[in-house]
């Protein structure tokens, strides 16, 4: 009866994911969804480039709930997936109770930096120094003197994001004003592109004609009406200038894609541990492509590869917000 | 006379109910591209198929029989309670509230007062909408429904504002102490020699959710006030002669109600995460709705549908993982079935009436 029942649950398995060998890595979205053309999207983008170049397949899961992220650990764990790799600091607390449980099984996060358990390999990216290049370009783009940033859920993560933008910003021009808001207080605000228009038109009537979406899905909604509004917009995480071509300035990259293939490839042998990933490692950086080239002076390209430079060497310190929980540049 | 027998209103009607959601369910896996036998197998054998599958299903199941429960206590005198949600989530709160804040030297002694503390949250999120109901006539299923929008509403606040430990990003409160570590299935099952996974949720709050069944039944159909809300439920205004009075017993009713909800937080909350999360509930207050309504509001019933709402959440949570069936589409089959077995229940019983009176005048 047992055996049984193996052999069938072992059919359907392989029927619905044919012919998967085990210890395969698994990926879990944060609540964003797989396709928020953003954060998750870059990590599914990461994943389906390791599993064309070496032929591979892979498990995954859109999370439909907070309660849901210790079951969908627990799961792949269980049916021995490695290495697992997840998105988002709101997986640190579910991890740092069942990644103990499993010391074979090697996990990966993204965006946290803190836990102190041997078998996990920990990716953070320096947000802020992207974000100061992109938040030079919006203001040499600016007109009106007046750039705007929409973040996600309001939590230190994305204040990080628009602290480096302001710094950026008036890098180039002191007298500049940077509107910021976010769309909420809970993870719902990831995936609220109707609020992340609305607050984009608030900000338009404040006079901004830049504006910095780092807000996951939301952003969508962002670049969406600053394009019907006739101004530009930065899109973050996954290069998204392919939007609205010409409308959309650049795209803060944040090469998650990198740090998910770079863990897949590793496969079990993921090293563990904290990494950090900035300009110098090309984790962060800015977008140009044929959708953004007009859009982008050679004297902007010149100015922010210059800074760019700068910040790898020393000489220009982008504050982190971090550091003491505060920004010089903007208040929240 | 009755117009069909009593097996078939039991048995037949939700069998047929769920036999059509399930065929609706086959259509939309087909329909992009996914084999459905397949689906079945892997939901049977991830929800059954080992101690762990059962782990969680019964786990869902504690949370369903609770939210079950509260919504056949409030059919009784028929209250018609939605809140389910909101009342599970102000359960949510007092757990933790009374997890967080008092270092409690065993678990037996805090599962004892989170149950209270649960109950109690519950049954005052739940005596508001029953105050307006029973003295300034707002309708029940609309002040409830409205109430878990404001619950919702409020936890967030609490969350994010006071519970949110400062470091942390998330909004989620602190874990509870060690201490208070609810035994699971594993730890309680270990010393009797049977082996069970140890990494599924399904605690000892299992065995309040069965004792609470028990209670509910004694309440109903063995008591003075059972008797009063039953027959309040069948006819306000023969209560009202026999000298019940309404608004008293609108209120206990809907109190009674909405602890049984919010004592489901000592599962989700108190059992499983340890911590208070966004979204706990994960829409058990909704679920307990169809569970009520395919138990036929009996505590027996309101047991066994719980189980088998139990083995569709997890036998679905198995389908996202393990397929490449969309989370939306899973949200499309595990509405169909609450559809069928919840609201569309006359569209069955109707024509299976039908057939039981031509049936039965043939024989005549």
């Amino acid at each position: 009866m047992t055996l049984m029942k193996s052999l069938m649950g072992a059919a359907a398995t392989l029927a619905l994911t044919a012919g998967a060998a085990l210890a395969e890595p698994a990926l879990i979205f944060d609540l964003g969804g797989k396709f928020d053309k953003s954060f998750n999207e870059a990590a599914f983008g990461g994943a389906q480039r390791w599993a064309e170049e070496t032929g591979g397949s892979f498990r995954e899961i859109e999370l439909q709930s907070e309660a849901q992220r210790e079951q969908a650990l627990r799961r792949f764990a269980e049916a021995g997936a490695n290495p697992i790799v997840t998105m988002g600091f709101a997986m640190a607390d579910p991890l740092s109770s069942v990644a103990p449980d499993y010391p074979d099984t090697k996990f990966v996060v993204i965006d946290v930096t803190w836990l102190d358990v041997p078998n996990i390999r920990q990716v953070g990216f320096a947000e802020h120094e992207g974000s100061y290049l992109v938040g030079m370009m919006a203001a040499m783009a600016s007109k009106t003197d007046t750039v705007g940033f929409v973040g996600g859920m309001d939590v230190p993560l994305i204040r990080h994001f628009g602290c480096g933008y302001a710094q950026g910003v008036k890098a180039v021009n002191p007298d500049a004003t940077v509107i910021a808001n976010m769309t909420g207080t809970t993870p719902a605000a990831w995936n609220d592109p109707v609020k992340g228009s609305e607050l984009t038109k608030a900000q338009i009537s404040q006079g901004a004609d830049v504006i910095y979406a780092a807000a996951g899905g939301t952003g969508v909604g962002v670049l969406q009406t600053a394009a019907d509004e006739n101004i530009l917009s930065i899109g973050v995480d996954s290069n998204q200038n392919h939007l609205h071509p010409g409308k959309v300035l650049t795209s803060m990259l944040k090469r998650v894609d990198i740090a998910v293939y770079d863990a897949m490839i590793a496969g079990e042998a993921v090293e563990p541990g904290v990494f950090s990933m900035g300009l110098a490692e090309d984790g962060v950086g800015y977008a140009l492509d044929e959708n953004n080239a007009d859009l982008v002076t050679d004297e902007m390209k010149a100015a922010v590869d210059a800074a760019r430079q700068k910040i790898i060497d020393g000489e220009i310190e982008v504050v982190s917000y971090y550091t003491d929980n505060s920004c010089p540049a903007l208040k929240f | 006379m009755e117009k069909m027998p009593k097996w078939a209103d039991v048995v037949l009607i939700p069998l047929i109910s769920l036999l059509l959601a399930a065929g609706l369910s086959a259509l939309v896996i087909l329909a992009i591209g996914e084999d459905p036998t397949a689906a079945v197998k892997l939901m049977v054998d991830g929800a059954l198929g080992s101690s762990y599958g059962w782990g969680y299903t019964l786990y869902y199941a504690t949370n369903f029989m609770f939210t079950g429960l509260a919504v056949a206590v409030a059919a009784h005198a028929g209250l018609f309670n939605i809140g389910g949600e909101g009342q599970a989530m102000l359960g949510g709160l007092g757990v933790a509230l009374i997890c967080l804040f008092i270092p409690w030297p065993h678990w037996t002694l805090a599962l004892l007062f989170a149950t209270l503390g649960a109950g109690l949250f519950g049954a005052a999120w739940a005596a508001i909408p029953a105050y307006l109901q029973a003295k300034r006539g707002s309708h029940i299923v609309i002040t409830t429904i409205m109430f878990n929008f404001i619950a919702a509403a409020v936890l967030n606040y609490v969350l994010v504002n006071v519970l949110k430990p400062p470091s942390s990003m998330d909004p989620a409160s602190a874990r509870f102490s060690d201490t208070i570590h609810l035994p699971t299935l594993h730890e309680l099952l270990t010393p009797l020699g049977i082996a069970f996974s140890k990494s599924a949720p399904a605690n000892v709050s299992l065995l309040v959710a069965i004792a609470a069944c028990l209670a509910v039944w004694l309440l109903i159909w063995r008591t003075p006030l059972g008797f009063e809300i039953r027959a309040f439920g069948k006819s306000e205004a023969g209560a009202r002669y026999a000298g019940i009075s309404p608004v008293k017993i609108t209120i206990i009713t809907m109190m009674i109600s909405g602890a049984l909800a919010g004592m489901m937080a000592i599962n989700n909350v108190m059992g499983e995460a340890e911590r208070l999360v966004l979204n706990a509930t994960e829409g058990a207050g909704f679920i307990g709705i169809a569970v009520a309504l395919m138990g036929r509001n009996h505590p027996f019933g309101v047991f066994l549908a719980a189980i088998l709402f139990g083995f569709l959440y997890q036998g679905g949570a198995e389908l996202a993982l393990w397929t490449n069936i969309p989370r939306e589409l899973i949200v499309v089959i595990q509405a169909l079935v609450i559809l069928f077995t919840g609201a569309l229940d006359n569209m069955v019983r109707i024509p299976l009436e039908r057939i039981f009176l031509a049936l039965r005048k043939e024989s005549n």
